[in-house]
């Protein structure tokens, strides 16, 4: 079978979705966070609900045995026992995919964690486009439901440095938290010296003629994007977004101000999440700009191999790059 | 097309050559990506050949038969054995197997509704139950006298959405409908991670008429089913006691794993033990 076969199929629900580039990567960051912060923090509990190996959390289990528990496939059961542990002042990581976080799990997100504001990690496998199972595991608007949950911390991290740094962030965070999780082999992309910190955006290229504002794995491709737009002639700044709640509207909007056009990058729908934020940010600061939204349109997206399907739906560098050239 | 019932005296030698046929085409379909949820299709191949080719009324050249007995097939990574016996029901091209789990494939690793035959999409667990609940309900409004078959998996019944399924089918009293439960001993973190026994009994204390069986035993698959079809006013719940990866030796005794892959040469070789099994035992 040729090489190009053998990459165009659907991967297994435990298989590491790497998508190919040329950077060091790190494995299982988060899980390598939670086993620190187990050291040093007595009061953190681990759960999961079936999907502890595919979200690696398995480290901390086989570290702290006594402070994990998997409650079975019972999404809605994992959140309101977090809750319960919450309320006996535990700082619980509860790990599932995003897609049963949010759809199956909202009410209990929603009234026993945020309404009371408890002290919930939830942390999501399988964010947007990054499996080919077809919408039923493809989180492609969780970040828009999310968003809609007064008082939750939502967090889209890039790459495993913000993964690791995020974790402890967050632990540190009094309040409910959902963060996106990369999985497995995780890439390598913010430069020594990066400062994770909930709430901040960060400046990672300067640039005049488009500005990108991206956040999680299309951070990535933003970077990359840029660096062959300068090959083209176009000067393309880029914007990190981690924490999409609360939003760096400042930072936005400054950055915003300084270029010629923007451009949002997001590994989800373009409705309801980072673009809406963006134009919402804009519209607020009147500050006029064209406004390109990358990401994925509002349906479901079929089944197929991962590279496939994001390079049809624009979210792989190369067509992120012809996107912006085509626009100047 | 009319409705018949199928016939009393099942024939078991048939479909133990079919459950080998349905074997043999999930073999080469793992063996075309290279992997698959091909030990839980191995596991219940017997409980789909006494399905297809025995117990449900169906129409393969017309899937939207109103008459048809519903099959949902409630754990959609399960799609593997659902393909192998649409294919050898004449409801799909045999050819197309190979093409499982490749991209652009309508053969999915989990199901879709939009490939015939299948009657929901599976992916997210614990939605069959209640989905055969509303077909139920909906074909005894319609006087027909198409019953319900929906398989579930040990795993789903630890999401609530089942328990609450389970309690709406008996208040409704729907004699119809017969749940399928896959108990194969694993689920996606290694072997069941709840304890669910004794699950017949929780079955039973939900006011379902159940029935506990050896799910690899065709004799007393198509024994269960027979007494399924009795219309007393109780859903019908089959528990299956399966091995995962039965009938075939390497995928049996490897480590129950929620999903197996071994390369192509490996692939010819499990499959070469598994013809030269099957020959042997014919
Ligand atoms: C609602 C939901 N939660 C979690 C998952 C992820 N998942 C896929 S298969 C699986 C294991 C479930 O066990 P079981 O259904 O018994 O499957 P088996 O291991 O026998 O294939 C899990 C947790 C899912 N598909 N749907």
């Amino acid at each position: 079978m040729s090489a190009a076969m053998e990459s165009a199929r659907t991967l297994a629900m435990g298989e590491n979705e790497t998508t190919g580039g040329a950077r060091q990567s790190v494995g299982a960051p988060f899980g390598r966070a939670m086993v620190k912060l187990g050291q040093s923090r007595p009061e953190v509990v681990g759960l999961t609900a079936d999907l502890g190996k595919y979200t690696d959390i398995v480290p901390f289990r086989d570290a702290f045995p006594e402070r994990f528990f998997n409650v079975g496939m019972a999404e809605q059961n994992l959140v309101a026992v977090a809750a319960g542990l919450a309320r006996t002042g535990k700082i619980p990581f509860a790990t599932t995919y995003g897609v049963f976080a949010t759809r199956r799990a909202f009410d209990f997100v929603a009234i026993a964690l945020a309404h009371s504001h408890l002290n919930v990690k939830i942390v999501a496998g399988l964010p947007g486009l990054t499996t080919g199972y077809g919408g039923t595991h493809q989180a492609i608007e969780d970040l828009a439901l999310m968003r809609m949950i007064p008082g939750l911390t939502i967090i889209d991290p890039c790459d495993a440095t913000e993964i690791e740094a995020a974790t402890l962030a967050i632990a540190d965070h009094d309040g409910p938290v959902y963060m996106r999780l990369l999985r497995g082999a995780v890439p390598v992309v913010l430069e020594p010296g990066y400062r994770f910190e909930i709430g901040k955006a960060r400046k990672l290229r300067d640039g005049k003629d488009v500005g990108i504002i991206s956040t999680g794995l299309m951070t990535e491709r933003a970077i990359d994007a840029a660096a062959a737009l300068e090959q083209r002639g176009i000067s393309a700044g880029v914007l990190h977004v981690p924490t999409i709640k609360p939003f760096d509207a400042n930072a936005v909007a400054e950055f915003a101000s300084s270029v010629g056009r923007v451009v949002t990058a997001e590994n989800h729908v373009v409705v309801g999440g980072l673009a809406s934020l963006v134009v919402e940010t804009l519209f607020d600061a009147g500050i006029q700009r064209k406004v390109t939204r990358i990401g994925l349109p509002d349906r479901y997206i079929e089944c197929g191999a991962v590279p496939t399907l994001q390079q049809r739906y624009g979210l792989t560098t190369a067509a992120m790059t012809a996107t912006i050239a085509a626009l100047a | 097309m009319p409705r018949n019932s199928p016939p009393a005296d099942p024939d078991i030698d048939a479909l133990r050559a079919r459950a080998t046929m349905l074997r043999r085409h999930m073999l080469t379909m793992a063996r075309g990506q290279g992997a698959g949820y091909v030990g839980q299709g191995l596991g219940i191949a017997d409980v789909l050949a006494a399905l297809y080719f025995h117990e449900l009324r169906y129409d393969p050249h017309n899937v939207a038969w109103t008459e048809r007995d519903r099959f949902l097939l409630s754990t959609g990574h399960y799609s593997i054995a659902l393909w192998a016996a649409l294919a050898e029901a004449g409801i799909i091209p045999v050819e197309e197997l190979v093409t499982y789990g490749a991209d652009g494939s309508r053969l999915e690793m989990s199901t879709l509704d939009t490939t015939p035959g299948v009657e929901l999409i599976g992916g997210s667990l614990g939605h069959g139950l209640g989905q055969a609940v509303g077909q139920a309900l909906g074909l005894r409004l319609d006087r027909s006298e198409a019953r319900v078959f929906v398989e579930l998996s040990d795993g789903e019944m630890q999401e609530g959405s089942t328990w609450e399924a389970a309690m709406s089918a008996s208040h409704f009293r729907l004699d119809g409908l017969v749940a399928l439960i896959d108990c194969n001993g694993i689920q996606a973190d290694g072997p069941v991670v709840l304890d669910m026994e004794p699950v017949g009994d929780k079955w039973r204390a939900f006011g379902w008429e159940t029935f506990e069986i050896d799910g690899n035993d065709l004799e007393a698959v198509t024994g269960a089913l027979a007494s399924a079809r009795h219309r007393n006013g109780r859903p019908k719940a089959i528990v299956l006691r399966t091995l995962p990866g039965k009938g075939v030796k390497r995928i049996e005794s490897s480590e129950k794993s929620h999903f197996f892959r071994v390369d192509v040469a490996q692939w010819d070789s499990i499959i070469a033990d598994f013809e030269q099994s099957v020959g042997a035992g014919a």
